[in-house]
């Protein structure tokens, strides 16, 4: 099989490749916007901590 | 000690904050490279080793997300409403945070079976939408999803949101068996399920495999997805108790 055959799908390419895209837009953006928040949060509280930490 | 006393104590340890939070790092870290390994498997299965199907020539192949996404809509949703009902009943915090947390990734997987059913559609059925039971009954699901997303953000205290919340996904779980069964209660244009039997599936093992991987590395994405989200808002909540604090410390020091 090569890989045209593969890219084409049997036809259906215009039906597959855009599921399986939006598949891992979805996907990737269940994982980055989690990881970008927890570290946010992080860096946040951490923020917070200092300037507490340092009034006293 | 007893069996009974054990379980509870487990129990007790497991839904306490830092110990949840320590050994959330240790499940996320397995659940990724088991996903990852799944995602490879299922792929490389599903879309090179699987032949074409005899009936929907290499279109079938959208099944692969398809319905993993769909069973977790359904499976996501069941936590949510579960654990949405221990915060209810016996107060448990960190019950009502993984109910919130569920959410976005069930309605993720709701958008991504609604979607990819619709793009299969186009080619099998000649439409990219039917109201028929089945898709009418998840579109009800995406919904229920996006009111009690909606509802989280309503209320300024969490806890009175995460209550409501709880109310709302329980009363709409009824919705779950009426989408499992739709396809055989109405007449619809959605296929039954292929493998409801498990000792005698009606699909080949070479179409079969590769969707068990799937279905694997959709549930292992569920978890590392869910368990980041929990870890921060443990964080968050707990952000005034010593030892959240000595961790923001030892934080620091790994970052500086």
């Amino acid at each position: 099989m090569s890989l045209t055959d593969f890219l084409s799908m049997g036809g259906y390419a215009k039906y597959i490749w855009p599921v399986y895209g939006i598949c891992a837009v979805v996907l990737f953006l269940n994982i980055a916007l989690p990881i970008f928040r927890e570290r946010k949060v992080i860096r946040e509280l951490q923020k917070r901590l200092q300037s507490e930490e340092s009034k006293t | 000690m007893s069996l009974y006393k054990k379980c509870h104590r487990w129990f007790h340890q497991f839904a306490s904050p830092k110990y949840f939070y320590d050994i959330s790092h240790i499940i996320s870290k397995y659940a990724i490279v088991v996903c990852i390994i799944c995602f490879i498997a299922g792929l490389y299965g599903g879309l090179i080793l699987a032949p074409a199907d005899y009936q929907q020539g290499d279109s079938f192949r959208i099944m692969y997300v398809h319905v993993p996404a769909a069973w977790m809509a359904l499976f996501v949703y069941v936590v949510m409403a579960v654990a949405g009902g221990i915060g209810l009943i016996w107060h448990i915090k960190l019950a009502e945070i993984v109910a919130r947390n569920s959410a976005p990734i069930g309605a993720s997987f709701t958008f991504l079976a609604l979607v990819s059913g619709a793009i299969w559609g186009k080619p099998m059925w000649g439409a990219y939408w039917v109201w028929d039971a089945r898709l009418t009954s998840f579109l009800i699901l995406f919904f229920l999803y996006l009111g009690y997303i909606a509802l989280q953000s309503a209320f300024e205290d969490r806890r009175v949101a995460a209550r409501a919340g709880a109310i709302l996904a329980l009363v709409g779980i009824v919705n779950i068996p009426i989408i499992h069964y739709s396809v055989e209660w109405w007449s619809t244009l959605h296929q039954g399920s292929i493998i409801s039997q498990i000792d005698k599936p009606t699909v080949h093992m070479s179409m079969l495999i590769p969707l068990i991987f799937m279905v694997l590395a959709f549930k292992t994405f569920y978890v590392t997805s869910l368990l980041i989200r929990v870890r921060t808002e443990i964080l968050e909540y707990e952000s005034n108790t010593s030892w959240v604090k000595q961790l923001l410390r030892d934080y620091k020091n790994v970052t500086n």
